[in-house]
């Protein structure tokens, strides 16, 4: 059983992860990529890391494929010319996807000779978020301050990079508003009926 | 081994429930294009525009504001999934992972200090 | 899982057995709902000192139903310009996500299709996705009202799901677990242990700040699910009615449905995480899973899902609408850092001053 549901996932896995790049249309290669992260999700539940899958939802999913989406739905960038230097960028790529292989390899290898020792995804604990939880925070102490400040950055690097101030547009100033007086605004004037202020 | 195969059967009823629910959608729609009538005609397809023909195509560059929410969302919501596995051991008074999560929560603090001095939370 | 193949005798009488009981639940969902919306329009009616829906059946109570048959036999119009696959799948994910979503949902003791150790995460994984729906629709449309509506919602919903999270940590703090069914036992025992009166005498001084953070899980639920005064995707005086504005027939019924079940499953949420589920607010003893009292659980979940989405129909019908500025300052200026302080103040109390039974 685990097994079939292992071959579907993987299957759309790849499936998906290919029409990513075969897709034309932009919108759709990203309806894919989210196609790809759900089964993978499915595949971190099967090996019975279901915190890890639901942050993958979470995160990936949720907000990284959202902003995706922004992106290419939204920024109006002409993907025929992007395509047409494709060629160009060939051997970078080709450069990219070796080491990303050979990665691959390095850690099947790995996980193949830990796989013969047994493999638990929750050492100690009832649960994979409570095994991880008594690691990261202490034991890890230092790659964890580290995404804290790795995090900072890319906040303030966004703000750097995208906040654009534009002149003469009024705001709303809250407390200003409710701390406005009657005598502040009205003034009492004694008209006389046909001849005006 | 089994309670990893006790948990994976935990999720197999979602996996029924995502097959019923999307069967079920695709079948309403099915259902209308069954027994509804179907006449297309030009000014009916047209997209709506108030009355108007359609000025230009509704694919436009948009402020670039939206971009930084969603980046500032994706920081927060990475935040947050910092703090789920926290809650155990806060549950177990870990003090030392307190305090780690405190120092983790205090630089991003500065982050938003930070943005909310250079009016990034501004909507204008 | 396991008593499913236990009845069913094997794992395909178990994934039988299963889907069945997932019908019955959809079944329930679905008939409970189209009472929810005449019930909606009910309270909106009566408000304005109107009548509502009274045609169609003793009092109106089959309206929902005519209106579906209704829909169903309008034709779907899908305009020209549009990307026809994103298009109708637009609705299909709305409606799925939102009913899949109740999968974790547990309504009584063991009454729960599928007990999670990570049912919290699920809901707010499942809950984030809602954004698609509303995003696809608007950009396949082409067409510019769809387009801005569905922008516009992206970032409201985007920025007050964070606040979303924030108020669910401080909650799960308390309980110590991300199990549904356990946040809902750690209520039991009367209304003084829900987590919006937390009057136990250990927990009491944390009182304010879950009532504080009950009234932000509550208006972040209804800028969530775009309900008024939140609802400027949709706001019919701007952007006519914002993403929907070309879908007719079964697609937009879809649509509807599904903006409904997320409506009803954030008063669920509040029911679970702040107003003790299934447990009465009186001490009570345990109920065994599958007796009469539990039965009775369930009808007391049910009431107080009902009460909140009455709350929600209140709200509709009596507060205008916020301007987008103003949404998103108190998205991010008021409910975040709020939320954020009550997850230090929560957390350091725990830590440092709850008595703890054992080391």
């Amino acid at each position: 059983m685990q097994l079939i549901a292992f071959y579907i996932l993987s299957t759309v896995v790849l499936l998906s992860a290919f029409l990513v790049i075969a897709a034309r249309n932009p919108v759709h290669s990203v309806l894919w990529l989210i196609s790809a992260f759900f089964a993978s999700s499915g595949l971190l539940v099967l090996i019975g890391a279901e915190f890890l899958a639901m942050l993958l939802v979470v995160v990936y999913v949720g907000a990284v494929a959202v902003l995706f989406l922004f992106v290419v739905m939204m920024l109006d960038v002409d993907f025929v010319e992007l395509k047409q230097g494709f060629l160009n960028y060939l051997p970078a790529g080709a450069l990219i996807a070796l080491a990303l292989l050979a990665e691959i390899g390095v850690v099947a290898a790995a996980t193949a000779a830990r796989e013969a020792s047994g493999f638990d995804p929750s050492p100690g604990a009832d649960t994979n978020a409570e095994a991880l939880s008594r690691v990261l925070y202490t034991d890890n102490l230092m790659l964890f301050q580290l995404a804290g400040l790795i995090l900072l950055v890319a906040m303030m690097g966004a703000i750097v990079l995208t906040l654009r101030k534009r002149p003469g547009v009024r705001r709303q100033n809250i407390s200003e508003q409710t701390n406005r007086r009657r005598e502040d605004a009205v003034q009492l004037k004694d008209v006389r009926p046909g001849q005006g202020i | 081994m089994d309670s990893i195969q006790s948990q994976v059967a935990d999720y197999l009823p979602i996996a029924i429930f995502l097959v019923i629910a999307a069967a079920l959608s695709v079948g309403f729609i099915l259902a209308s294009a069954v027994f509804a009538p179907s006449n297309p005609d030009p000014e009916k397809l047209s997209a709506y525009e108030c009355g108007f023909n359609a000025f230009d195509d509704a694919r436009m560059k948009f402020d670039v504001r939206f971009y930084l929410v969603a980046i500032l969302f994706i920081i927060f919501d990475l935040e947050v999934a910092f703090l789920f596995p926290w809650i155990f051991e806060v549950a177990a008074g870990n003090q030392a992972a307190f305090w780690s999560m405190m120092a983790f929560l205090g630089v991003l603090t500065v982050g938003f200090v930070y943005e909310w001095r250079r009016g990034a939370l501004e909507w204008e | 899982m396991e008593r499913m193949f236990e009845w069913g005798g094997g794992v395909w009488g178990g994934v039988g057995l299963a889907a069945l009981q997932i019908l019955a639940f959809m079944v329930i969902l679905l008939v409970s709902l189209a009472f929810l919306l005449l019930f909606d329009r009910k309270v909106w009616a009566a408000v304005m000192m109107r009548k509502g829906p009274n045609v169609v059946g003793p009092f109106g109570l089959l309206q929902a139903f005519a209106d579906f048959l209704k829909f169903v036999l309008k034709e779907i119009i899908i305009p020209a310009g549009a990307n026809k696959t994103v298009f109708l799948l637009a609705p299909i994910l709305s409606l799925t996500l939102a009913f899949i979503a109740w999968a974790v949902i547990p309504v009584a003791p063991g009454w729960v299709i599928a007990d999670l150790n990570v049912g919290v995460l699920y809901l707010f994984a499942i809950s984030s996705l809602g954004v698609y729906g509303i995003i696809m629709g608007g950009w396949a449309s082409n067409s510019k009202y769809p387009f801005l509506g569905g922008l516009r919602s992206a970032a409201q919903m985007v920025s007050y799901e964070v606040s979303i999270g924030f108020v669910i940590i401080t909650v799960l703090l308390l309980v110590g677990s991300m199990n549904l069914t356990d946040v809902v036992d750690a209520q039991k025992g009367g209304f003084w242990n829900w987590h919006v009166f937390l009057l136990t005498p250990s927990k009491i001084a944390l009182f304010p700040v879950m009532l504080v953070m009950f009234v932000i899980f509550f208006v972040s639920a209804l800028a969530e699910t775009n309900r008024p005064p939140f609802d400027l995707p949709e706001a019919e005086s701007e952007l006519v009615a914002g993403y929907q504005v070309e879908y007719s027939s079964t697609p937009y019924l879809l649509f509807m449905i599904g903006e409904y079940l997320n409506i009803v499953l954030m008063c669920a949420m509040l029911t679970i995480l702040f107003f003790g589920g299934w447990h009465p607010p009186w001490p009570a003893p345990d109920m065994e899973p599958g007796s009469i009292a539990s039965l009775l659980g369930a009808l007391m979940f049910a009431a107080k899902v009902i009460f909140f989405f009455f709350l929600f129909a209140l709200v509709k019908a009596v507060v205008p609408r916020y301007r987008y500025d103003q949404l998103m300052r108190l998205g991010w200026k008021i409910f975040l850092p709020t939320s954020l302080a009550a997850v230090v103040i929560v957390s350091g109390y725990v830590v440092f001053a709850l008595p703890r039974a054992a080391g």
